[in-house]
């Protein structure tokens, strides 16, 4: 039974390339395509909040809110943009970007003192008492 | 090493495991039914492809539908009076209903033409013991079923499989669960237990994983069968994907499509191996146990075992996977503030 709702036509293996900066090979491209179609189980062309917290390793990672709020109803081109910046060919300043836009969530453009804070919490929940994340910021 | 705060912030090695789970995930690998490679079509092959599409739809399936619903007038006709004339619970009555049951099993298996290859010592019918197997679709329980009338404890289904649970399987002695209510797994518990002290009852049959798999790897077994203190039988089942992909995805499709699915394909072609019985052994848990019966399964049948619950298809999993990885990042991080 096949799992991909449409097939890709090689102009838009080639569009989707382009979009994201050449970062991955066609092949990869293809394999992407598979898992977003394997994902994206009502075939709406995007992959839903509930779709991604399926997946039992995104879901137990302690920054997955942060990313949903990144990762949730891209279409398929910028779902491969999204992940090309962890390809080890993007550049250092593509990648820091990305963690800049994690850290700021609320999209102000600086990263203030409470944000910092805000992700140690993320990751060290209740392991962690505010007094010694202030601290350690 | 000298702990600065750009470590501290620098998340890229928890963002990587994220996208690294977007991208492929060892528990949704379970579930995935890789789509059969395509022929190489040509002038030759292709015609070849069509004949034989035209074979399985237009004979075949015609064929084994009709022994299929002949298979269930004759099992109708003979079971229903056993049941509702015969009177008591004599053990006669049990008898025949549990042949006839192995009898449609039967039939089910010749509808798909089911080409099944048994190893191993055949299960005998004995108190203190339960069987489990890994599983891949019910046809599991049928292909079992036909050999020795197993009881089993299954999820209430809806629809004509209802219907067959509630009638037929009831003779066979069958135990209900739910799997959204948390209260009734102490409920079970305790049916199970019961069952197997009995010596009149057919011997049980328990799938540790609790849903169906893709017959390429196994979930975690859920340790409840492994803790009734008594002897527990492994069965291995694996199917040659060559002839027809047996997993049965109840998400993707229902039960009839599926046995369609079957029933239009060349064969049902599979091995199931009966494995030596395990006790527990001095100073082991029920979960060393139940990783170790697993681990035989999973060798037997050549399946790779992924550390993931079955559940985890139809739920969340629970926050306290999350708290421990934050446990584990805020340990690593004061031990090393200590170090310095």
């Amino acid at each position: 039974m096949g799992n991909a709702s449409s097939m890709l036509t090689q102009y838009d293996i080639e569009e989707v390339q382009e979009h994201c900066s050449y970062l991955f090979s066609q092949q990869e491209i293809v394999s992407l395509y598979e898992r977003f179609c394997q994902l994206d189980r009502s075939a709406k062309g995007f992959v839903s909040e509930d779709e991604f917290l399926s997946i039992p390793e995104f879901s137990t990672n302690p920054l997955s809110k942060r990313l949903l709020r990144m990762v949730d109803g891209l279409n398929f081109k910028e779902f491969v943009s999204f992940l090309s910046t962890f390809s080890a060919r993007a550049s250092l300043q593509q990648k820091i970007e990305l963690i800049f836009k994690v850290y700021d969530i609320d999209g102000k453009g600086k990263v203030s003192f409470k944000d910092l804070v805000e992700v140690l919490r993320d990751l060290t929940g209740s392991s962690m008492s505010e007094q010694q994340r202030e601290v350690l910021i | 090493m000298r702990f600065y705060r750009r470590d501290l912030l620098d998340i890229s090695p928890v963002l990587t495991e994220a996208a690294g789970a977007i991208v492929d995930d060892s528990f949704t690998r379970c579930f995935k039914s890789n789509s059969p490679e395509p022929w190489n079509w040509n002038i030759y092959l292709f015609p070849l492809w069509c004949l034989g599409v035209v074979i399985r739809y237009g004979l075949l399936f015609p064929l084994r539908f009709l022994t299929l619903i002949l298979g269930w007038m004759a099992f109708f006709t003979a079971f229903f009076p056993v049941r509702f004339l015969m009177n008591g619970k004599n053990r006669l009555k049990s008898k025949i209903e549990r042949k006839l049951v192995e009898m449609m099993c039967s039939v089910f298996v010749a509808s798909w033409t089911g080409v099944i290859k048994y190893h191993g010592p055949r299960p005998s019918s004995r108190p203190y013991q339960v069987f489990v197997a890994n599983h891949t679709s019910m046809i599991d329980f049928i292909i079992l079923e036909q050999m020795t009338a197993f009881a089993v404890i299954m999820q209430k289904h809806p629809g004509w499989v209802g219907f067959i649970q509630k009638t037929i399987l009831e003779s066979v002695g069958c135990i209900w669960f739910n799997r959204n209510d948390l209260k009734d797994r102490e409920v079970v518990g305790r049916k199970l237990r019961d069952h197997v002290q009995h010596p009149d009852n057919n011997p049980l049959l328990i799938f540790p994983e609790g849903t169906c798999v893709n017959n390429q790897y196994t979930v975690m077994f859920k340790k409840g069968a492994f803790e009734l203190g008594c002897a527990v039988c492994p069965i291995a089942i694996k199917y040659n994907k060559i002839f027809v992909d047996a997993f049965w995805n109840s998400k993707k499709q229902s039960f009839t499509m599926h046995l369609v699915r079957l029933m239009t394909s060349w064969a049902v072609v599979c091995d199931v191996w009966f494995l030596e019985p395990q006790y527990l052994r001095e100073g082991e848990t029920a979960i060393e146990f139940t990783e170790r019966v697993r681990d035989m399964i999973a060798a037997r049948a050549g399946l790779k075992k992924v550390p993931w619950d079955g559940y985890l298809k139809h739920n969340r999993p629970s926050p306290k996977h999350t708290e421990e990885k934050q446990r584990m990042f805020a340990e690593s991080v004061l031990r090393r503030l200590e170090e310095n």
